[in-house]
């Protein structure tokens, strides 16, 4: 039997007249924008509520992760490297796109190696580079270090604002709210596992199905988590299973464990989550960007009346927020989910009907 | 987050490899994948190989979903 | 003469007059330009139309043209989709002090070339130069075009009407790829080709056949198919593309994928979109897929009655809306 996204949908729409309303949170920027581009939320029927977690590292990085960022780029004989995603995001200090367009050299990644190369190439200069991701992207991370130290490239440091899932999983899903399972990264799974994800189930009582992205893989995930609903037996299932297995992908795990340890963390719009940031051991903190150039600590307040915080937790909606499509548009984003293309406000003002 | 595209590796030369999209080729790194062979098709995730990719597909997922279906009808 | 551009130069005495007598007329001679005036007397009474368009790209090469190229082109194409056959262009350049004159050289060859097949001549021009601004010398090129109205050719009314079909003549989003990818030091292999290329003939095939009723034309450049679209969505049209039927070469497809970007947004240098009506939509494809640079073109939509709106239907068979591109598009990896 090869099942198409129609027979998907009419299964989702005869699970959802047996469960009530039902909220599910994912915890992917690439989830976030691929439901909105797919138009999977015109398939659901109303009482199937998909909402947006704190999935985008974009999005989280605090605005004195962003003014650090700013800081270091601005420094004469400074090359920052970092991914197009970070570029446009703003803060107080100013954004890494406008000190671009003053003249200052910042250049764009499309793999941390490339700030080795970089590195290489202009031994007379100081390279940062921007260190932002959840676990898919903190092994990268681990490997420029590994590399750096191979090749005695002393000219390199990193902006380390690496984050981890689960910790801020339990800091949203605990307690009483109105979230009902979780759609999983799937990206973020091929490294962690699936098992990363179990506590969902075990700890949280609530469905976890680890995702693809594509329209089919993530109606398949729904169409599990609406199964285990009904059943009222909360496990976590993964339904990716062509690029995810139980223990994933060991070699990185490997390599992030030897360069980092669990810290704290600041995540923008929410505060600090114990446990879920990543930070040097001691014996590679030689790297870390913000001991090299003794960045000033730069307290940064988020705009009153902006619904992020709550947005990020599954409480509200963009629509919800007083500055949303006046104040804050993707042209002049006042918060971290307009930022980036794949905030739920910026992804909500681009599919909007 | 985690835009991860598949490609199959053409070439590797150590821990590079080049991976072929369908079109256009790109280097990337198989750190994490060191028992990657030419053939292979692989994820990529900003610049590295995260994940082989089971040729099977689409087989295990329609089987996931068949299971679902079943006991929905 | 010296390996390099310097200020002198620019400064209009001897050594200007070796650049010119040396480096441009060889490359671009015709009877306008030749006789060095203040000023070419062109001929060519009636209708005329003039565009200007500045060339500032970095890098200066890219796979499948230069800024050169890309200068009489771009053009030469602004002229073409107002319905007129181009057949002047001035050409301004703003050399930065340092530039190699074997680069110079090349731009000039590039310069030549792309208007001889394009049928244009060059017949004025000026230099200056200035210090460089950054690391590498550069170049900005301006340039003015003129056009002539065909007996009897109307020009399109530039007003898409409900009811039209939106056709595209080729493949999506190469040339902002090749750039971007050279720029960027992406590493794609092999290097992605920009479509860069003049559309003046192409055109032409559709123009001459009174059959084909065209209201509205142009080539997308900055911003992509979506810019050109959204500029065309009026206060009372919708239009309605499909997913399904944007062509995009593999190459570049698979190169935008991997970077998270939209081909709809991503500039074309060698494509131009028409609106025409439903009665002419066979006549327009037939007389564009008989060409090579028109084998591509397909229907991608419709107008519709609306309020200034455009979407896409995608594969899935829901619709996504399609809004004004803004802002530099950057790779992203999340």
């Amino acid at each position: 039997m090869n099942y198409q996204t129609e027979d998907l949908a009419a299964g989702i729409r005869k699970l959802a007249s047996e469960v009530g309303d039902v909220t599910i949170m994912e915890v992917c920027g690439t989830h976030t924008q691929n439901i909105r581009r797919f138009g999977i939320p015109s398939l659901l029927p109303g009482n199937i509520r998909l909402v947006s977690g704190p999935g985008c590292p974009v999005c989280v990085t605090s605005q004195e992760d962003i003014a650090a960022a700013v800081f270091a780029a601005g420094r004469e004989n400074v090359i920052f490297v970092c991914f197009g995603d970070m570029m446009r995001v703003p803060c107080r200090a100013g954004s890494l796109e406008k000190l671009r367009q003053a003249g200052r050299d910042v250049r764009l990644a499309t793999s941390p190696l490339d700030a080795l190369k970089i590195a290489k190439e202009n031994p007379r200069k100081e390279i940062v580079y921007f260190g932002i991701g959840f676990e898919t992207t903190a092994p990268h991370t681990a490997a420029l270090v590994e590399a750096a130290e191979r090749t005695g490239t002393g000219n390199l440091s990193i902006l380390n604002v690496h984050k981890t899932m689960p910790e801020a999983i339990r800091y949203l899903l605990r307690g009483e709210n109105q979230i009902s399972a979780l759609l999983c990264p799937g990206h973020v799974a091929s490294v962690t596992g699936s098992d990363a994800f179990s506590f969902v189930a075990s700890e949280l009582q609530r469905p976890a199905a680890v995702s693809g992205f594509e329209a089919f893989e993530i109606l398949a995930a729904i169409l599990k988590l609406l199964d285990m609903i009904r059943k009222k037996d909360p496990q976590c299932v993964n339904m990716y299973p062509q690029a995810v297995t139980r223990e994933g992908n060991r070699q990185a795990q490997e390599l992030m464990d030897k360069i980092f340890k669990p810290c704290d963390a600041v995540w923008r719009g929410i505060g600090c989550i114990p446990g879920s940031g990543l930070a040097f051991r001691e014996c590679y903190a030689g790297y870390d960007a913000k001991k090299r150039f003794d960045i000033p600590h730069q307290e940064t307040e988020e705009p009153e009346k902006c619904l992020c915080a709550k947005i990020l937790k599954g409480e509200k909606n963009p629509e919800d927020c007083v500055f949303f499509g006046k104040e804050c548009t993707p042209d002049n984003p006042v918060g971290p989910c307009m930022v980036s293309s794949e905030g739920s406000c910026a992804a909500c003002y681009r599919y909007r009907p | 987050m985690c835009l991860a595209i598949p490609g199959t590796i053409t070439k590797i030369e150590g821990t590079d490899a080049d991976i072929d999209y369908g079109g256009v080729s790109k280097c990337a790194s198989i750190r994490f994948a060191e028992d990657a062979k030419v053939g292979d098709i692989v994820l990529v995730h900003a610049g590295f190989v995260i994940q082989k990719l089971d040729r099977k597909d689409g087989e295990e997922l329609q089987k996931l979903v068949d299971e679902t279906m079943r006991s929905i009808r | 003469m010296e390996d390099c551009i310097t200020l002198e130069h620019g400064s209009g005495g001897a050594k200007y007059r070796e650049l010119v007598e040396k480096v441009f007329l060889p490359a671009y001679s015709n009877e306008y330009i030749n006789p060095l005036n203040d000023s070419a007397i062109l001929s060519g009474a009636g209708k005329i139309a003039m565009t200007t368009d500045s060339f500032v790209v970095r890098p200066l090469f890219f796979p499948g043209g230069d800024i050169g190229s890309l200068a009489v082109s771009g053009t030469v194409n602004d002229l073409a989709v107002s319905g007129a056959i181009p057949r002047y262009l001035s050409v301004g350049m703003i050399i930065e002090a340092g530039l190699k004159i074997e680069t110079l050289q090349k731009i000039t060859a590039s310069i030549a070339r792309t208007a001889k097949t394009a049928g244009v001549s060059i017949v004025t021009g000026d230099t200056k130069v200035i210090e460089k601004q950054e690391e590498e010398s550069g170049i900005y090129i301006n340039t003015a075009g003129v056009g002539i109205f065909d007996e009897g050719r109307i020009p399109p009314s530039q007003k898409i009407e409900t009811g039209d079909r939106i056709i595209i003549s080729g493949c999506m989003a190469a040339h902002g790829m090749a750039v971007m990818n050279e720029r960027e030091h992406l590493g794609f292999q092999p290097p992605i080709q920009s479509d860069a290329a003049p559309l003046g003939e192409l055109i032409s095939a559709v123009l001459r056949n009174d059959a084909n009723i065209v209201h509205a034309m142009r080539d997308p450049t900055r911003g992509g198919v979506a810019a050109t679209l959204c500029e065309w969505a009026g206060a009372d049209t919708d239009i309605l593309i499909r997913d399904a039927d944007l062509p995009v070469r593999p190459d570049v497809s698979a190169a935008c994928r991997l970077l998270g970007l939209d081909p709809l947004y991503i500039a074309n240098e060698g494509i131009i979109l028409l609106a025409v009506s439903e009665s002419s939509v066979y006549s327009v494809l037939k007389d564009l897929q008989s060409r090579e640079d028109g084998k591509n073109s397909r229907v991608i939509g419709e107008v519709i009655q609306g309020s200034g709106n455009v979407a896409a239907e995608t594969l899935l068979g829901s619709v996504r809306k399609i809004r004004m591109p803004r802002g530099e598009l950057l790779p992203r990896i999340c």
